[in-house]
């Protein structure tokens, strides 16, 4: 039999241009370092007027002369400005780079902040306490967006289902155990999935306004179910109760590390179990291979036998009830009551997330803990200082959020397939 | 295994794609099914791989009915199919695309959590490559790959699945010439092996080369079967219903003064990447200057930065004398550039657009069509019936949307447009495609006479024979540079291997 090309013949080389390309990108880091560098050296160091920074890391204070950190950070920074200018650091050593200059950064900042006023001590793993709690419902959410973008449909609803969840969470708590309230939200959640799919899947409709309509749909029903019967009998109906903290043994005794991670309630530990089940799901199972198929060509898989349609509702179920359990987590999870629009947005950050993170379990978790962190840091400085106006920290979230869409992604390839309805002849 | 089809039926709405259409496939033999575009080839085959459901008739194996309730029965039946638009995902890989949709799991309950057993996948793939001959590389990602190696890839994915007989759509409507001998060779080693194929074309020379029967479909119905000893000119005219005639009458070129000069011209695509890489080339008044190659090799980039619909990274281009480098597609086209694109439904026209309001798109706001505020309707339909008469378009009315019309119609209607101003340069992206016998004909006709009056012409055509028949000299694109430029009368297979990228001198792949 004769044999066509080799197969070192086959590889495909590309000739890509990147010079230009990668050289403007790394003269805009250079500068965003530089930035960084200078309002830590110049601004910082000004407003420093010597003293002592206290940071405290679970109960032990550490003391930091601040002027000297202020101003160490900012040359380090500098330095690294310098270096990712000239050289450029490496495909690896760019989110090293990145990660150290942002730490470095924050410890310059908060060395400022603990000088300020009162002279407050920073709780710097309370701060991280924080910011996880604030991040479980983002994550979550950003899971559902995955899981239903993965296999084609947009999910824009995540606000709409949370908020569902957190209802339903409320409600069941309070009329049974406060713990049978997770399988109200996810029920809940799973119900606006059942609109979600249907509507897109079924009848084709714009998978965009569907959500926006969807999110709307669950902001009046659940206001009008509160305002029915929850807020005047909130006894019977609106007090769910908190679900307890459970500490892992042996893990939660570990310092920092154990009360960060360890010490949380059931969700938290459902989201750990989640965000790796998802991301080993997606690509390592047949499971996952079908529904990136799905996503990216739906008619390719359907020519090798794999039912479309079925596998979409499917994970468009799946992953609203994952949201509808991330609502949960603002009711009985924390605060112990349903309030009208309780999510309060998180839903649309948990999207922005879906999309920093690339599209991928572990990149929306990690974006949802930026996100976390921003509205943590928000929290802490409007009691900690008055040098920042509160409005322009209430905007922190909103802004960590828009510069990381626009700026730092770039251009991120979304499942080809995203929000294509799959019609057969 | 014995495949019949018996009495196959097909309706979609009035139009009737296949009419009580009767086939038998024996094992081991390559079955040609040739037909025009539209007749209906596809409609058949979809119907037998489950895709359709037939409105009357019956699918048996070894004489045994058979329903295919989706492709997933079909492939359990032992029938696999290599359409015509790849059924790949880019972003997998080699091995996942051949394992999709019947993965090897391992680990714990397999059955239910189904975790992938890669390394199985890729044994597997290996061992029926090494088989059949079908080298591919296992862990590169579709996207990466040539055309040839991804059909490669459909063609195993269909094999892996233990497919007895194998359906190729129109296979070598995306190959190289060399790509295409290549194929033939594995059809052969295929058949050889005992597998069946089912080889839908419309390409005579190939049907010719490999087929051991031939069944000629027209509109929906078979017309015949021929044995592939037929005579090409005998083959033609059973698939058309009439005598057509296979070369295009032209007298040697008078060419002029130079009209287009490209100089150096460099165009990087969005991602940066170079699509077109120094290219130079000039085109005189009244010749036919062929652009060949082997689709997505820089033709499409060069020619829409003729008309200004691609910016130009470095270089120069004029055209009548104009700088046209940076200058905006309405002020090219004034100069008297015609452009027929390559994709006519989507570039070409505005297909929910009625067929006379797509004969004024660029002269609309001219007189005598437009007024001071509002359109001439009255002159738009006028100029319509006009050039539906000129150009034979056949459509019932010039009320109908362009989307409902054939596409030898649809492009009728491009070429009418472009041709109804004095042409300086007329540019033909695959002005051919998809067209059958009768329109080819036309348009060829049409596009020599704008040269005879002349203009200067630039054809883009990964036909092979469309370029041999019409072009006065040829530049060969490969990878964004134009790799050869050789004059009319140059035989197909020094083409054929320029389009391949080898050179005479380097005898080897250039990159």
């Amino acid at each position: 039999m004769s044999t066509t090309a080799p197969v070192e013949d086959l590889t495909v080389d590309h000739e890509v241009v990147d010079t230009t390309l990668s050289s403007r990108s790394r003269i805009l880091r250079a500068i965003a370092y530089a930035v960084l560098g200078l309002i830590s050296l110049v601004w910082l160091g000004t407003a420093v007027d010597g003293g002592t920074a206290h940071l405290v890391f679970d109960g032990h204070t550490v003391g930091l002369p601040a002027k000297a950190t202020v101003i160490v950070v900012g040359i380090v920074i500098l330095a690294i400005a310098a270096w990712q200018g000239v050289r450029g650091f490496g495909r690896r050593a760019t989110p090293w780079a990145a990660g150290i200059a942002f730490l470095l950064f924050m410890v310059a900042f908060f060395s400022w902040v603990s000088t300020q006023g009162t002279n407050p001590a920073i709780d710097v793993v309370g701060l991280l306490q924080n910011s996880i709690a604030l991040s479980v419902p983002l994550i979550l959410g950003a899971l559902a967006g995955v899981m239903c973008e993965r296999s084609g449909v947009i999910n824009v609803a995540i606000e709409g289902q949370m908020l569902a969840g957190a209802w339903a969470a409320a409600l069941v708590g309070s009329v049974a155990v406060t713990w049978v309230g997770l399988f109200g939200a996810l029920a809940a959640g799973a119900f606006m999935g059942v609109l979600l799919a249907l509507f897109s899947i079924r009848y084709l409709v714009n998978q965009v306004v569907l959500g926006v309509v969807l999110n709307v749909l669950a902001a009046g029903l659940t206001g009008f179910l509160f305002d029915a019967f929850m807020a005047n009998d909130s006894e019977k109906f609106n007090q769910p109760g908190v679900l307890g903290e459970i500490d892992i043994p042996l893990l939660h005794s570990i310092p920092i590390i154990g009360p960060l991670f360890f010490e949380a309630n059931i969700v938290v530990y459902l989201t750990y179990i989640l965000i790796f089940g998802v991301d080993v799901a997606l690509f390592r199972t047949r499971w996952g291979l079908r529904t990136r198929a799905i996503g990216e060509h739906p008619k390719a898989a359907d020519t090798v036998g794999i039912k479309v349609l079925a596998l979409r509702y499917r994970n468009v179920l799946i992953g609203s009830a994952i949201a509808g359990l991330g609502g949960a987590y603002f009711t009985i999870g924390s605060v112990g009551g349903f309030a009208k629009g309780i999510t309060s947005g998180n839903g649309f950050i948990a999207l922005a997330a879906v999309i920093f993170g690339r599209w991928s379990p572990r990149g929306a978790t990690a974006a949802a803990l930026l996100f976390g962190f921003a509205i943590a840091l928000q929290n802490n400085l409007s009691i900690n200082t008055h040098a920042i106006p509160s409005y322009l920290l209430a905007m922190l979230p909103y802004v960590a959020t828009i510069i990381a869409v626009a700026g730092l992604v770039g251009k991120v390839r979304a499942p080809a397939a995203d929000g294509e309805p799959y019609v057969k002849q | 295994m014995k495949l019949e089809l018996r009495g196959i039926t097909k309706r979609f709405g009035s139009l009737t794609a296949n009419d009580h259409i009767d086939l038998v496939v024996e094992p081991g033999e390559i079955h040609a099914l040739l037909g025009e575009n539209g007749a209906g080839k596809s409609t058949l085959m979809n119907v037998l791989y489950g895709l359709y459901q037939p409105d009357e008739g019956e699918i048996l194996i070894d004489d045994v009915p058979v329903t295919f309730a989706g492709p997933g029965d079909a492939m359990a039946a032992g029938i696999g199919m290599v359409h015509q638009h790849f059924m790949l995902i880019p972003v997998f890989t080699v091995a996942e695309n051949i394992e999709l949709g019947h993965e090897r799991v391992h680990g714990i309950l397999p059955r239910i959590i189904g975790r992938l057993d890669r390394r199985r996948a890729r044994r597997e793939v290996q061992e029926i490559s090494e088989r059949y001959g079908l080298a591919v590389p296992v862990d590169a990602l579709v996207q990466d790959l040539p055309v040839g190696v991804q059909q490669r890839v459909e063609i195993l994915k269909a094999l892996v699945r233990d497919a007895k007989v194998l359906i190729l759509d129109e296979p070598t409507a995306v190959l190289t010439p060399q790509e295409t001998d290549d194929l033939m060779k594995i059809m052969v080693a295929l058949k050889e092996s005992g597998t069946a194929i089912v080889f839908i074309t419309h390409k005579l020379r190939e049907v010719r080369a490999v087929a051991d029967k031939i069944t000629v479909i027209r509109r929906g119905k078979v017309v015949g079967t021929a044995s592939p000893d037929s005579t090409p000119a005998e083959l033609a005219s059973l698939m058309v219903g009439r005598p057509v005639k296979l070369n295009v009458d032209k007298e040697p070129a008078q060419p002029g003064g130079a009209v287009v000069e490209v100089e150096g011209v460099r165009i990087l695509d969005d991602g940066g990447a170079v699509t077109v890489d120094d290219v130079s080339f000039t085109v005189r008044g009244g010749e036919i200057y062929a652009l060949a190659g082997v689709q997505g090799n820089g033709q499409t980039e060069i020619t829409e930065a003729l008309v200004g619909l691609e910016s130009v990274d470095a270089g120069r281009i004029s055209v009548a004398g104009a700088d046209v480098t940076r200058m905006s597609t309405d002020h090219i086209l004034g100069l008297g550039v015609g452009y027929v694109p390559e994709d006519r439904l989507h570039d070409g026209l505005v297909s929910s657009f009625s067929v006379a309001e797509n004969m004024v798109l660029d002269l609309y706001d001219q007189a005598p069509f437009s007024g001071r505020l509002n359109l001439d309707l009255k002159h738009i339909a006028a100029h319509a019936e006009q050039k539906v008469e000129e150009f034979d378009v056949r459509t019932s009315s010039i009320g109908h949307a362009a989307s409902t019309l054939s596409g030898g119609n649809q492009q009728k209607v491009v070429l009418a447009r472009e041709m109804s101003r004095p042409l300086k340069l007329l540019i033909v992206a695959q002005p051919t495609r998809g067209l059958d016998v009768g329109s080819m004909e036309f348009v060829h006709k049409r596009i020599v006479a704008e040269r005879d009056n002349g203009a200067a012409v630039i054809l883009v055509s990964s036909e092979l024979d469309e370029v041999l028949g019409l072009a006065d000299r040829i530049g060969v694109m490969y990878r964004g540079k134009i790799i050869g430029e050789v004059p009319a009368g140059t035989d197909a297979e020094e083409i054929g291997m320029l389009m391949a990228g080898q050179t005479a001198e380097n005898g080897e792949t250039a990159s």
